[in-house]
């Protein structure tokens, strides 16, 4: 079985693919009826989750200083805790990434896309017994996009003007179009409270699949199963405990002695070992998190077209993904947008290690002398190994490139976004318009790469607002291309999600929206006797 | 001229003359607290010297300039660094280190529960290792260069020589991993009972009575043995007594000072240095509640946590001091 066939199966497990859907797209990728019927009653079978059990899981990225505010979320180990208590006005499907309905049941844009209504779902009852009215969703969401918030969901929306109730249905006043609303609303911050959290922020009250019963930032959270949940196709086990393990021997160490039935953060170097424990198995979802080493456009000498494409074909991005990422993960294509977003821009050619183009522009471009490349351990996993690959494979085009070593301690602050060419990470965004808008904008704060191009913003604020699906990913195609031909980044690899869990662990979901099944792993799966 | 009669001595000097140990131990309390005072102002520059302010590191690679901005309006940090500093001061000497910027929690109530972990695990691996140290130098003396002897420093040697993280993952593999026998994660929590407790703890507290073991159990021989070369100690050879007895009655107590100063620091070390222990061991104690705080520059809980390290360091040697004077009263006058 692939890796295709395997997430098609695991979603038929997990109840989200029709019988229709699932041979429909399993004969579309190689495999005959009968084969496709026999694996979808295998799958459907063990579809049947079992209720009951208590759930362990083992998660790198807590901290002492984690704070129970959703505003404040940060680490990977808060962002599942807060999936567990608490639930977002919409939902990503896993599989295609499109918004699904979750507290708000149905939204309507305006023509221009710059007003949007939700319809919030009734009947729903927070977890002290208080059942949720509009009042908590506009309070919710006016604490988040206040001025003075220290949310980490701010720059999300800082495109709203206006929230307000209307009878039951929320409106949205937007100061631009933007078609991509529903998903911005998906952020694990915007956890719907009860008055929006201004009474207590860190009660930790939801509407969710779980209760909090105990936390301890950094060491230990756990819950209880919500007797009261309206939803039926979540919440499996009866209780939940998320345990702090930032050393990732450890982590590996709990899961193959079978204390914990869940791990996040696998290290690709040990992910070989740990296939051999008997009872583990290896989630890898991919994702939209890349790898990246970026030079800025407008500072010499990376203000030449021709020295940019150099230093991009003299990356070898297959040798990059397998020897960096144990082949976990995607070659990239220089532009930071994978075939995991909806309406992404299929057909354009990847760009492949050419050590002798990269000489041509190279000589073109009249540089010489070596190009300093600053790195750390802390801009991805294995971040100063890549740099000195690629200063290997710079070294077959005759370009020298000259590593630095950077602290990891300060990384951000003194070397991303200030020196001229550096590597880093990005997590990814729900939307292509998000990921272009928070690194590419000319005024984006984070624009990394420096790419300055009045045409590209005017196109960028174009598609945002454009509500007919075909124009808009032609307009994503060509800032694709313009990014791909013209920009400031070289973007080797998208890493896969590498988690693990024990076989007793069934349902998991691999959802491309983000890491440890877009944090949901806890309230989707069902534990094996 | 005649002398000044003994009256008119300086009052603070005959206080000294007349109680010399209680003296002692005021003199040193004193200078403790200026100590104190001294790291917490060295705590304070070093944490301003850092790159990145607590709003950028905290929201790290998320982090909006509007963000940062509330936050550092939030808490202040655009004003002068003296100006927090004696504010935090004037705080702590009240008995409040505030709260954590990052999660608002007490810090007081916050290290009252990660302190009393440390302590714990600490705690437990001293009661082992203390008096096996001591008795494994005096048994190595007594079987000096033979069998046991080498036995004995040749297995603390290893110890000693392996990193702590390394003994810990070793112990995990074989424990925990591969038969099955011991308790991992060593994870407590509040509502955990003292048996389940003990058992979460028993790699750890293994993991560090190895580490310890063998520096304390190597000062002890050496101790033992550089006095066992005076001649009093071939007097009691001489006088007939047996080669154990006369280690534990004449020689031992006699080696006391240097053993006591070793324990002390080991002691220290169990409280303070066992970090790296306590990631392996996903122990939630005081080190990791450091680490985690300085990596998001979170001043009032690294403050809290640098006085309260240094206070355990000081308050060990200050102990191990006055114990030392007590074994060896000549060193309550000194010239």
């Amino acid at each position: 079985m692939n890796g295709y066939t395997k997430y098609l199966t695991s979603r038929v497990t997990a109840g989200g693919l029709s019988r229709r859907e699932f041979i429909g797209r399993a004969m579309a990728a190689g495999i005959t009826l009968a084969v496709a019927d026999k694996l979808f009653t295998e799958s459907a079978q063990a579809a049947e989750p079992k209720r009951g059990g208590h759930l362990k899981l083992g998660l790198e990225g807590g901290a002492a200083t984690d704070s129970k505010d959703p505003a404040k979320f940060l680490s990977q180990f808060m962002f599942c805790v807060g999936r567990c208590w608490g639930d977002m006005l919409v939902e990503s499907d896993p599989l295609t990434g499109a918004a699904v309905p979750a507290l708000a049941e149905s939204w309507e844009p305006s023509k221009d896309a710059a007003t949007w209504t939700f319809k919030i779902r009734k009947g729903v009852k927070f977890h002290d017994g208080k059942e949720l009215t509009i009042d908590d969703v506009v309070a919710t969401l006016k604490r988040h996009t206040d001025a003075k918030s220290e949310s980490g969901a701010l720059g999300v929306l800082g495109s709203i003007k206006d929230i307000k109730a209307d009878g039951g249905n929320l409106v949205l006043t937007l100061s631009e179009g933007n078609a991509d609303m529903p998903l911005l609303l998906t952020d694990y911050h915007l956890v719907i409270q009860p008055n929006g959290g201004n009474d207590d922020p860190l009660a930790s009250i939801g509407t969710g699949p779980y209760r909090l019963t105990s936390f301890e930032p950094g060491v230990r959270a756990t819950f209880e199963k919500n007797r009261d949940d309206w939803r039926s196709d979540r919440g499996y086990v009866d209780s939940i405990e998320i345990i702090g393990m930032n050393d990732a021997t450890a982590r590996i160490a709990a899961l193959s002695s079978g204390q914990v039935h869940y791990i996040n953060r696998v290290d690709p170097k040990t992910v070989d070992l740990l296939k051999r424990a008997p009872n583990v198995e290896i989630l890898s979802t991919s994702g939209r998190g890349h790898y990246v080493f970026i030079m800025h456009c407008d500072t010499a000498p990376f203000d030449n077209n021709d020295l940019r494409l150099a230093l991009k074909y003299a990356m070898d991005r297959e040798a990059m993904v397998k020897k960096i990422l144990g082949g976990y993960g995607k070659v990239g294509n220089d532009f930071p947008i994978n075939n995991t977003y909806a309406l992404f821009p299929e057909g354009i050619e990847q760009r492949a290690y050419d050590p002798d183009k990269a000489a041509f522009h190279y000589k073109k471009s009249g540089h010489s002398g070596s190009v300093l490349l600053r790195t750390s351990e802390v801009a991805f996993p294995g971040g100063v190994d890549a740099a000195v690959l690629y200063q290997e494979s710079c070294k077959k085009a005759g370009i020298e490139i000259e590593v630095k070593r950077e602290p990891g301690d300060g990384y951000w602050t003194n070397v991303w976004n200030v020196q001229p060419f550096s590597t880093s990470y990005w997590g990814g965004r729900p939307t292509q318009d998000q990921m272009y808008s928070t690194a590419y904008l000319s005024t984006a704060d984070w624009n990394d790469t420096r790419f300055k191009r009045p045409d590209f913003d005017k196109l960028l604020l174009q598609a945002r607002a454009e509500l007919d699906e075909t124009k808009r990913k032609d307009m994503y195609r060509t800032m694709a291309m313009m990014v791909r031909d013209e920009g400031g980044l070289i973007l080797p690899m998208f890493n896969d999600f590498v988690n693990a869990s024990t076989k007793q662990v069934k349902g998991y979901v691999h959802d491309i929206g983000n890491d440890m099944s877009n944090g949901y792993v806890a309230t989707r799966v069902w534990l094996e006797a | 001229m005649s002398n000044p009669p003994s009256g008119h001595i300086l009052p603070g000097l005959r206080f000294k003359q007349r109680f010399p140990l209680l003296a002692l131990i005021l003199e040193r309390f004193v200078l403790s607290i200026i100590l104190l005072f001294a790291v917490s102002v060295v705590i304070f520059g070093g944490l301003e010297a850092l790159p990145g302010d607590f709003a950028t590191t905290y929201l790290g690679q998320s982090a909006t300039p509007q963000a940062v901005a509330n936050i550092r309006q939030e808490l202040g940090l655009n004003r002068p660094v003296t100006t927090r500093y004696f504010e935090w001061l004037g705080d702590a000497l009240r008995g409040d280190f505030g709260s954590s910027w990052a999660s608002k929690n007490s810090v007081g109530e916050q290290i009252g529960k990660r302190l009393g972990n440390s302590l714990f695990l600490a705690g437990f691996a001293a009661v082992i290792s203390v008096p096996l140290a001591v008795g494994l130098g005096m048994l190595a003396v007594h079987f000096r260069n033979r069998l046991p002897d080498k036995i004995i420093n040749i297995i603390s040697l290893a110890a000693i020589s392996l990193p702590e993280f390394f003994i810990g993952y070793l112990l995990i593999l074989f424990f925990a991993v591969k038969l099955g026998v011991a308790t991992f994660p060593a994870t407590v929590y509040e509502s955990m009972g003292l048996v389940d407790r003990l058992k979460a703890i028993a790699l750890p507290t293994a993991t560090l009575v190895l580490v310890v073991l063998a520096h304390m159990m190597r000062m002890t021989r050496a101790a033992i043995l550089s006095v066992m070369s005076s001649a009093y100690m071939e007097t009691a050879e001489l006088k007939g007594l047996g080669a154990f007895r006369s280690i534990v009655k004449h020689a031992a107590p006699n080696a006391l000072a240097p053993i006591i100063n070793v324990v002390a620091l080991n002691l220290a070390y169990l409280v303070v240095g066992v970090v790296v222990v306590e990631v392996v061991f996903v122990y939630p104690g005081m080190g990791q509640y450091m680490v985690d705080a300085v990596t998001v520059r979170d001043m009032p809980v690294v403050q809290a946590c640098g006085l309260i390290f240094a206070a355990v360091y000081i308050f060990l040697n200050m102990v191990a001091d006055i114990l030392a004077i007590i074994a060896n009263p000549r060193l309550r006058h000194p010239r």
